[in-house]
């Protein structure tokens, strides 16, 4: 039955399930675009999405309530969140944060009493070269300083639609400092689809598989090996999906390389298209590079009238592919293949059981190629120039070149392009950092580099990366660095295997533990033990990478960790003093008598 | 038999059936390996992690992990029984399990699994969620309080029932489980007691209500005899 009420979900709904064509498989894509319209959503478009789609009402419920940025309850006009990865803190965020909840009158995590606001912390939107930064409704904006943030609250404050904010707002830079054979090329739309029709697909991926390609996303699979296996794989359909979920905090090189060099990459999903012999491709964009999304469609449909895509491209007939781009919408998880797949098939994106891989069994359970945007950059050129010459640059066992993500304590970050085993020492002088303390590379889950390993390189066969290269200087605490990565990965776990879901968050709770004043020895052991338990029965990545941060600075910043062991013997965690903090807010009071005295803090 | 199509388990050589998992040969011939979300009736799931096993030395899930011919699997051995039991500790301290006044005790997997393993404690501290239980069904009782997000209930009302009455929303420690209705309530859904997903909670979730003590506490299924001895009903040899 339609009532009045459900007829204004339907008004905006209808237009989306149109688009989509009722495809059930769009859901996550629905749901958001309906949360556009919508700002949140409302328990009634369910009901209706759930009568459209055809889907039990429970099933949208579970999808909605995996995504970060998608709300089943209101958050106010505008939504507010301040990225938080490390080198945001580094930059002063959350005084930022504090200054604009005491503006506004609104709490941190809390929607404003009139409902025009809410203001929140998300995980690193990947502007670490221009932080701190922040989304306004899923739309980014850079260089916060004080007086961005007065001139935001004066905009939110009058409703001035965000269309109408300052230009300036919204700059997002390229900082582009080194360039390379990628950055650094002259690359021509439809040239690298000219020498694949002289040279043949077969010999095309004759000539990936010469170069020694190897995954950009930092896991460093052989291209032409997943290609092939995809090419040889049986299925009805076969599909390229080029991962654009760049949510590793510190990376930001899809960002620039998706700005100013989208034909490259799509240019490569169409090479990769017609050696495995796909009609379809997708984009899977995270979600915090939403304001990307114009400009993206507006490349495509340039491609499409330079018959560069869409049904017998370049004239060759039989040759049809599209690319479809569906946005993230704020789950790190999806960055790891089979999770994005879920996810594009408008699922939860929890990781699936693997084998069988992508390549056999991938998007609606057929051949699938996931490559990293990077990758399929890097294939135009190899696609251009031969494998031969691609070969001969980088080192032996890691050919090319690698875009870093350069951000922290150094004069020029940006991005820096390199030949694969360039030494940490040269990145570091190149970029203008000084005393250096440590290098966290490739991210969260990456390593974290001390000073006396600089003279190590950045390859597969020494220091593997997906580009993150966040600089700490002297002044920095590398425990506090290592337990903003543990409540990283608490926050994206997606709570699919037990030592994860619970172990992540006892993690993070024992680093608070520490950061509290309440360790000792004992609690020292404890974060071992689970690291141990983590890496060992995780069920993906992200599990086993939860603790490399707590591994590493433990085992080279023993004594960042070592001075908050303040006491000898076991100290509970529990406070109860702070457990008073509710009754104090309740009464109006904060006099001596409102506080118990914390008698272990005297031992 | 052919010689090919057998691993051994802790020494003892396990015949399989090709496309069966580790966990399926093994309890087909009688042994026990920990396990909360697996059950022989469903598609592996490998989400629990406690039938964590040790195949040809690498740590996998041995519900999902495929048998292969000669491999050899390590189960019971003291490395893994410790992981399992932290594994426990977590489940424990996660939801609110007070198994004394648990109408469930002697009957649940996740005590039962505890006693196996010898878990003297939750070690860790309580998480203590907010989990308000949902009586609005007749004949029902859902008590959140004790989800181990094992998820069979899901995947029972949907491949068995047909019905998803059930599903899993939230997202890392937030993952929580969700019934098919606006309202929220387990009344307002088509759930019936005649349903798979009823009868198929390894902890104390789904209750029938008004039954709870009808057997009394020490004649239940593992206070007669631990889960290790206490075969699965539709598996040979039960």
């Amino acid at each position: 039955m339609m009532t009045s009420q459900t007829n204004v979900h339907a008004e905006y709904l209808n237009p989306i399930l149109a688009r989509r064509q009722h495809n059930p498989n769009d859901l996550l894509q629905i749901l958001r675009e309906a949360q556009e319209q919508h700002g949140y959503i409302h328990t009634d478009a369910i009901d209706y999405l759930s009568l459209e789609l055809k889907l039990p009402r429970a099933k949208i419920e579970g999808v909605a309530g995996f995504y970060s940025f998608l709300y089943l309850q209101p958050r106010g006009e505008y939504r507010v969140l301040f990225s938080d990865n490390i080198t945001d803190r580094m930059l002063g965020n959350m005084e930022l944060l504090e200054n604009m909840c005491a503006q506004l009158w609104v709490e941190p995590g809390k929607v404003s009493e009139d409902g025009l606001l809410s203001i929140e912390t998300t995980s690193c939107t990947g502007l670490c070269d221009q932080g701190p930064a922040l989304l306004v409704n899923n739309i980014a904006i850079n260089r916060l300083t004080p007086a961005r943030v007065s001139s935001i609250c004066e905009l939110i404050r009058e409703r001035v639609p965000l269309s109408a904010w300052p230009q300036e707002f919204f700059a997002i830079e390229d900082n582009i400092r080194r360039k390379d054979i990628l950055l650094g090329s002259d690359f021509k739309s439809g040239a690298a689809l000219s020498a694949l029709f002289q040279r043949g697909a077969d010999a095309t991926l004759q000539e990936i598989k010469t170069s020694k390609l190897r995954g950009r996303g930092g896991a460093g699979f052989s291209t032409g090996m997943k290609w092939e296996f995809c090419r040889n794989a049986a299925g009805d359909a076969h599909y390229v999906v080029c991962n654009a979920d760049e949510g590793e905090p510190g990376t930001f090189k899809d960002r620039v390389l998706l700005n100013g060099y989208a034909d490259m990459v799509f240019e490569g999903m169409t090479l990769c298209a017609r050696v495995v012999g796909a009609k379809q491709g997708f984009l899977y964009l995270r979600g915090e590079y939403r304001y990307l999304l114009d400009h993206l469609q507006a490349v495509l449909q340039r491609r499409r009238q330079q018959t560069l895509l869409g049904t017998s491209i370049l004239g060759e007939a039989g040759f049809d592919f599209d690319i479809e781009i569906h946005l993230g919408a704020g789950a790190y998880v999806c960055g790891e293949e089979s999770a994005l797949i879920e996810s594009l098939e408008g699922k939860r994106g929890t990781p699936r059981n693997r084998p069988p891989f992508p390549v056999t069994n991938g998007y609606l359970d057929r051949p699938t190629v996931v490559n990293n945007v990077e990758t399929f950059a890097s294939a135009s050129l190899i696609a251009l120039n031969g494998g031969a010459w691609y070969a001969g640059i980088g080192t032996e066992t890691s050919s090319g070149t690698k875009i870093l993500s350069v951000s922290g304590d150094c004069e020029r970050p940006g991005l820096y392009e390199y030949p694969f085993g360039v030494t940490v020492a040269q990145v570091l002088a190149e970029c203008g950092a000084r005393d250096t303390q440590a290098v966290q590379v490739s991210g969260a889950s990456g390593v974290c580099v001390s000073a006396d390993e600089f003279e190590r390189r950045i390859a597969f066969e020494d220091i593997p990366t997906a580009g993150a290269f966040m600089v700490f200087g002297q002044q920095r605490d590398m425990f506090e660095v290592a337990r903003n990565f543990v409540h990283f990965f608490a926050h994206e776990s997606c709570g699919f295997c037990t030592p994860c879901r619970v172990g992540t968050s006892l993690l993070s709770n024992m680093m608070d533990k520490l950061a509290n004043g309440h360790g000792s020895p004992y609690d020292f052991a404890e974060i071992e033990k689970l690291n141990g338990l983590l890496q060992s029965t995780s069920h993906c990545g992200l599990g086993h990478a939860a603790c490399n941060p707590v591994l590493d600075t433990i085992a080279k910043f023993r004594p960042a960790y070592e001075k908050r062991l303040a006491h000898k013997d076991f100290v509970p965690a529990f406070d109860l003093d702070a457990a008073l903090s509710q009754a104090r807010q309740m009464t109006g009071r904060d006099d001596t008598g409102a506080h118990l005295e914390r008698s272990h803090e005297s031992r | 038999m052919s010689q090919d199509k057998s691993f051994t388990l802790d020494g003892k050589t396990v015949p399989y059936q090709e496309g069966q998992t580790i966990i399926q040969a093994a309890m087909a011939a009688g042994h026990y390996i920990p396990h909360l979300c697996f059950n022989p009736e469903f598609k592996p799931h490998g989400s629990c992690k406690l039938c964590t096993v040790k195949a040809n030395g690498r740590q996998t899930a041995s519900c999902t992990q495929q048998a292969q011919p000669g491999m050899v699997v390590e189960s019971d051995i003291n490395e893994l029984n410790d992981e399992r039991r932290v594994l426990l500790q977590m489940l424990f301290v996660e939801g609110n399990h007070f198994c004394p006044s648990c109408e469930k005790s002697g009957n649940c997997q996740l005590q039962a699994t505890a006693y196996e393993l010898d878990m003297m404690s939750p070690h860790f501290d309580q998480f203590f969620p907010d989990r308000p239980v949902d009586a609005s069904h007749a004949e029902y009782l859902l008590d959140f309080n004790r989800c181990i997000l094992c998820s069979l209930c899901v995947r029972a009302s949907r491949d068995v029932d047909g019905k998803n009455v059930f599903a899993l929303s939230g997202r890392g420690i937030k993952s929580h489980l969700i019934v098919n209705a606006k309202s929220g309530h387990l009344a307002d859904t088509d759930f019936s007691g005649s349903d798979k997903a009823a009868h198929v909670c390894p902890v104390g979730v789904i209750l029938k209500k008004r039954v709870g003590f009808s057997v009394p506490i020490g004649q239940r299924t593992f206070d007669a005899q631990p889960i290790s001895a206490t075969p699965h009903p539709k598996v040979k040899g039960a």
